[in-house]
């Protein structure tokens, strides 16, 4: 019975609750690692592209509550996802156009994409601010729970509650159905290939006619997507603030990294990897000691919540000593 | 007698300030090899590019089938049907071989004739068959090479450029590389090639380049040249 309650408990405050999380970093990290790949450069505002499209979102699902529809059992957010992503699509061209492509045309070195990058990062902080505020918000309104902790105590008799919530839910499908979708792309169409061809030689690229500009244009609306699409995720898991989007591209680079920057396998992989790492390290064990006969008088925690970050930069600093180019080969940093 | 299919005449240019390229003349012939030899850093690959509209010309015309394209980026000249195997980097070594010769015929929509090429480059090069499947990156030198000139005949050139095709390979492969590049010439493909191998390049050349410093030194048929005592001291080795 005890060893079902320990069970229970880790599938509760780490399995549930770290899968979610590790699916919300890796369309984050496959969004930095298909810029990475293709237009060569770690993008450091892409947690603020993050912020804009989920922001996009809030603003559409206000307006579809306002007009009274919804999507009942499933979030509003959903039903404002395609258009949020056009708007932050336009953004990121229009971006491109305005200060990528310069650099671009100079074949500029990466480290000044990454700065030009850093400086698009503070652009969108502000006007993602400027749009929707820096409060936090809430904006999820489907059902709550799909298993309540009550609900789980009464069916199973055990002690130990379990809650699935419906955004973790839609989270993990959600995810595994774009990966899917990039991975048909990528590696089965004829624009996919061409951005594979890119990635892997941009000049042999050019000398089969595939049209570069065509590639970037397209590497910039799937990084849109998917930016909004991992940034409403979160933001429906947890909540909407500016900031913490910002925070979140720390262990997004993380995961990236891990896996090999460019390899959009790693970066599912990595993904998971910092989300799991970050959730064991910062939850408090003793509760699930105690289920196996094992009491302590501490939390038996290694590291408390607000150091959660420091998670990533560990796994960070180990991956780039000891295997620079990540788990999965991707091109070294 | 008409105008040669390929003519870059008097090509002057270089990457930066400096010109590479001194006055540099290169000609090929319908359904002919033109073959470059010279040392290392003469400016070959420099040469080959200039023809493929990778780098800015101060002076000279290049004209193709006895139009200008001077002003042509590379992607046009592809399309226009000249295909170019660099001398390094020439495959996307994480795609599969198959999927490399695929974005050689990235230009064309005629599935029908695109399939029809594939078949081709795979009885040109059987080996490429067997290995359809696995990454350019893993194969060995000389099969790399293979997918490079594959990748640039499915875009179904009229002129084919080889930029070193047997470097790094071993002797065998190198005369099976020779044979498949001699096969391409008699289905009517224009040829210019760079190769370092001198003597045996030279033997299969309708017209070779001796070039030196960024300028022609000997021009002649492959024939003469071999024959030529002065060739044959400085570049053949004797
Ligand atoms: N991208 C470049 N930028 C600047 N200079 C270059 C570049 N590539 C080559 N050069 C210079 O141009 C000159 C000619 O080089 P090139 O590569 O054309 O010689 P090559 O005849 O092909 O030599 P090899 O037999 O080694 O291939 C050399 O002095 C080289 O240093
Ligand atoms: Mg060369």
């Amino acid at each position: 019975m005890d060893l079902l309650n320990a069970l229970v408990a880790v599938l509760n405050f780490v399995v549930i609750p770290a899968t979610a999380y590790g699916a919300q970093l890796a369309l984050g990290a496959l969004g930095v690692t298909l810029i990475y790949g293709i237009l060569r450069f770690s993008n450091f505002a892409h947690g603020d592209t993050m912020a804009f499209g989920t922001a996009m979102v809030i603003l559409l699902t206000w307006g579809l509550q306002g007009l009274g529809i919804a999507l009942t059992p499933l979030p509003t957010a959903l039903l404002a996802l395609p258009v949020a992503i056009a708007l932050t699509a336009l953004l990121m061209l229009g971006t491109d156009r305005v200060v990528y492509r310069f650099y671009r045309r100079k074949r500029a070195a990466p480290i000044i994409f990454v700065m030009a990058s850093v400086g698009v990062m503070f652009i969108m902080n502000g006007l993602t601010r400027l749009v929707i505020g820096v409060d936090e918000i809430r904006f999820d309104d489907g059902a709550r729970f799909i298993i309540g902790v009550a609900d789980f105590r009464r069916w199973t008799g055990l002690e130990e509650g379990l809650a699935l919530r419906g955004t973790q839910v839609i989270t993990v499908a959600a995810a595994a159905l774009t990966v899917a979708w990039l991975f048909w792309f990528l590696n089965r169409t004829r624009s996919g290939k061409a951005m594979r061809a890119y990635s892997d030689n941009e000049d042999l690229a050019l000398l089969s006619g595939i049209d570069p500009e065509r590639v970037v244009r397209q590497t910039w609306i799937i990084a849109a997507a998917l930016a909004t699409l991992a940034g409403t995720l979160y933001g429906l898991d947890k909540s909407f603030r500016a900031f913490t989007y910002f925070q979140i591209l720390l262990p997004i680079f993380a995961a990236a990294i891990v896996g090999g920057l460019g390899n959009p396998l790693g970066a599912i992989a990595g993904g998971f990897i910092v989300a799991f790492s970050e959730v064991a390290v910062t939850y408090p064990w003793r509760k699930i000691a105690a289920y196996l006969g094992w009491e302590s008088d501490g939390l038996m925690q290694l590291l408390s919540t607000e150091y959660k970050f420091a998670v990533s930069f560990v796994i960070l600093i180990v991956v780039l000593l000891f295997r620079p180019t990540g788990l999965f080969r991707g091109k070294s940093v | 007698m008409s105008a040669p299919y390929l003519a870059a005449t008097g090509m002057t240019g270089g990457y930066g300030k400096a010109d590479i390229l001194h006055d540099c003349t290169l000609t090929v012939e319908r359904g002919q090899i033109a073959v470059i030899v010279g040392p290392n850093g003469a400016g070959k690959s420099t040469a080959m590019k200039a023809v493929f509209g990778m780098l800015p010309l101060r002076e000279g015309r290049v004209t193709l089938d006895g139009e200008d394209i001077g002003a042509l980026s590379p992607q046009e000249r592809v399309r226009r049907g000249m295909g170019f195997v660099p001398q390094t980097h020439n495959v996307f070594p994480s795609m599969t071989v198959a999927e490399n010769l695929e974005m050689g015929a990235f230009i064309r929509d005629d599935d029908d004739g695109i399939a029809r090429t594939m078949d081709q480059v795979l009885t040109l090069f059987p080996v490429l068959a067997d290995k359809r499947r696995q990454p350019a990156g893993e194969l060995s030198g000389g099969q790399r090479q293979q997918v490079a000139v594959g990748r640039a005949l499915m875009t179904k050139p009229q002129l084919l450029m080889l930029d070193e095709p047997t470097a790094g390979v071993s002797p065998i492969v190198m005369d099976e590389l020779f044979d498949r590049i001699i096969e391409i010439a008699r289905s009517g493909i224009s040829i210019l090639m760079v190769e370092q191998n001198a003597r045996q390049a030279l033997e299969i050349a309708d017209i070779g380049y001796v070039l030196v410093q960024g300028a022609n030194r000997y021009t002649g048929t492959g024939a003469e040249l071999l024959a030529d005592s002065e060739v044959r001291r400085t570049f053949l080795g004797g």
